[in-house]
């Protein structure tokens, strides 16, 4: 052999497998999973949905971020052990179908409020007992809250809900039926209103 | 201390990971070398200080996870089948990788010439992070990655 042992390496070394994978299911057991995460496909786009030993912790629409910044502000807010664990999220992607589909008015799977936080988590969640069809308004959510006059810090509270559709912050409109804003913009709100009957 | 999302890790360094485990633990211990190392990461990137040399510090792991692998190996009896499984995973990996007698002479070395002609030959390391990754000045790095690739040569080439 006259071929000289650096290039030998590096061309015996490309041809080596490299197709493991991490054993996910050890990690979770072992107790090192904080936050799964994966994408799920649905009528407004994929989206990201992440979950923490507790529940349901982010859902994200995917368009003005994309997945990547999702990720980096889950691993910086609640703890960089993340990883991509689909498996993990296969009762709330079965939801969300179902949700989309038309054959499910309620979500069972367990919340994390982790994201959440003072009169933020207090207006989000009276809105998760809102139900499927039916819709409340800013000033009412604020009032349940413990804060009727707090109609805008409400506004800024569904705005920051980091589990839209799931907590159905797109059911509370402006007194007087105008719609409002919406995280994922008010098409999207416009759509979850259809799905459920509430506008034509 | 902002760390990246260890899913960034996994996705950049898991090839080069599991490679430097068949080429240094051998093909018999490589999985187990593998998730170990991802395993001991994971549980201590939390507590993590610094983020600026990643891949030394999960090579690190790497190595020292594939020195214990070898050493219990080394120690504990093994059963007559499994001696037959290590030997039917050695003589296939001719026909996964072609050139098996160069890594038997890779695990041959000492495990810090081993480290040091991984990762300088095959992933072009910089010599300040394979000192890094050792755990010795720069010149200590580069004369592992000299007697190594010299051992070999003369094995290579004799």
């Amino acid at each position: 052999m006259n071929e000289d042992i650096e290039t030998a390496l590096r061309e015996a070394a490309a041809t080596l497998p490299s197709a493991a994978a991490l054993d996910l299911q050890r990690v979770a057991g072992e107790g090192l999973l904080d936050v799964a995460y994966a994408t799920v496909d649905s009528p407004l786009g994929p989206l990201v949905v992440a979950a923490t030993p507790r529940g349901l912790v982010r859902l994200a629409y995917t368009g003005s971020r994309d997945e990547g910044e999702v990720v980096e502000d889950l691993a910086g807010k609640l703890s960089p052990r993340i990883l991509e664990a689909p498996e993990r999220l296969d009762d709330v992607r079965r939801e969300l179908d179902e949700y989309f589909d038309g054959r499910r008015v309620d979500f069972e799977v367990p919340i994390d409020w982790s994201l959440t936080h003072g009169f933020t988590g207090k207006v989000l969640r009276q809105t998760a007992r809102i139900g499927y069809g039916k819709t409340s308004t800013y000033a009412e959510v604020a009032g349940r809250a413990g804060s009727p006059r707090a109609v805008r810090a409400a506004g800024n509270a569904l705005g920051s809900n980091p589990i839209p559709v799931v907590v159905p912050c797109h059911r509370v409109l402006r007194t007087g039926g105008a719609l409002g804003g919406y995280t994922g913009g008010v098409e999207r709100k416009e759509f979850l209103l259809r799905l459920e009957g509430v506008l034509a | 201390m902002k760390l990246p999302p260890f899913q960034a890790l996994l996705d950049e360094h898991s090839t080069d990971l599991y490679r430097f485990c068949v080429a240094t633990a051998g093909w018999g211990e490589a999985d187990d070398c593998f998730q170990e190392t991802w395993i001991a990461a994971l549980r201590a990137y939390p507590k993590l200080r610094r983020a600026d040399n990643l891949r030394a510090w999960l090579f690190r792991i790497a190595q020292n996870k594939a020195i214990d692998l070898h050493r219990s190996r080394g120690r504990r009896p093994v059963p007559v089948e499994a001696v037959a499984e290590m030997a039917a995973a050695e003589s296939e990996a001719p026909v996964l990788d072609g050139q098996p007698e160069l890594w038997a002479a890779v695990r041959d070395l000492p495990p810090k010439q081993r480290t040091a002609v991984f990762c300088r030959t095959v992933l072009g390391m910089p010599y300040d992070e394979l000192a890094e990754l050792l755990e010795s000045t720069e010149d200590a790095a580069r004369h592992n990655v000299f007697e190594g690739l010299k051992k070999l040569r003369e094995e290579w080439t004799a």
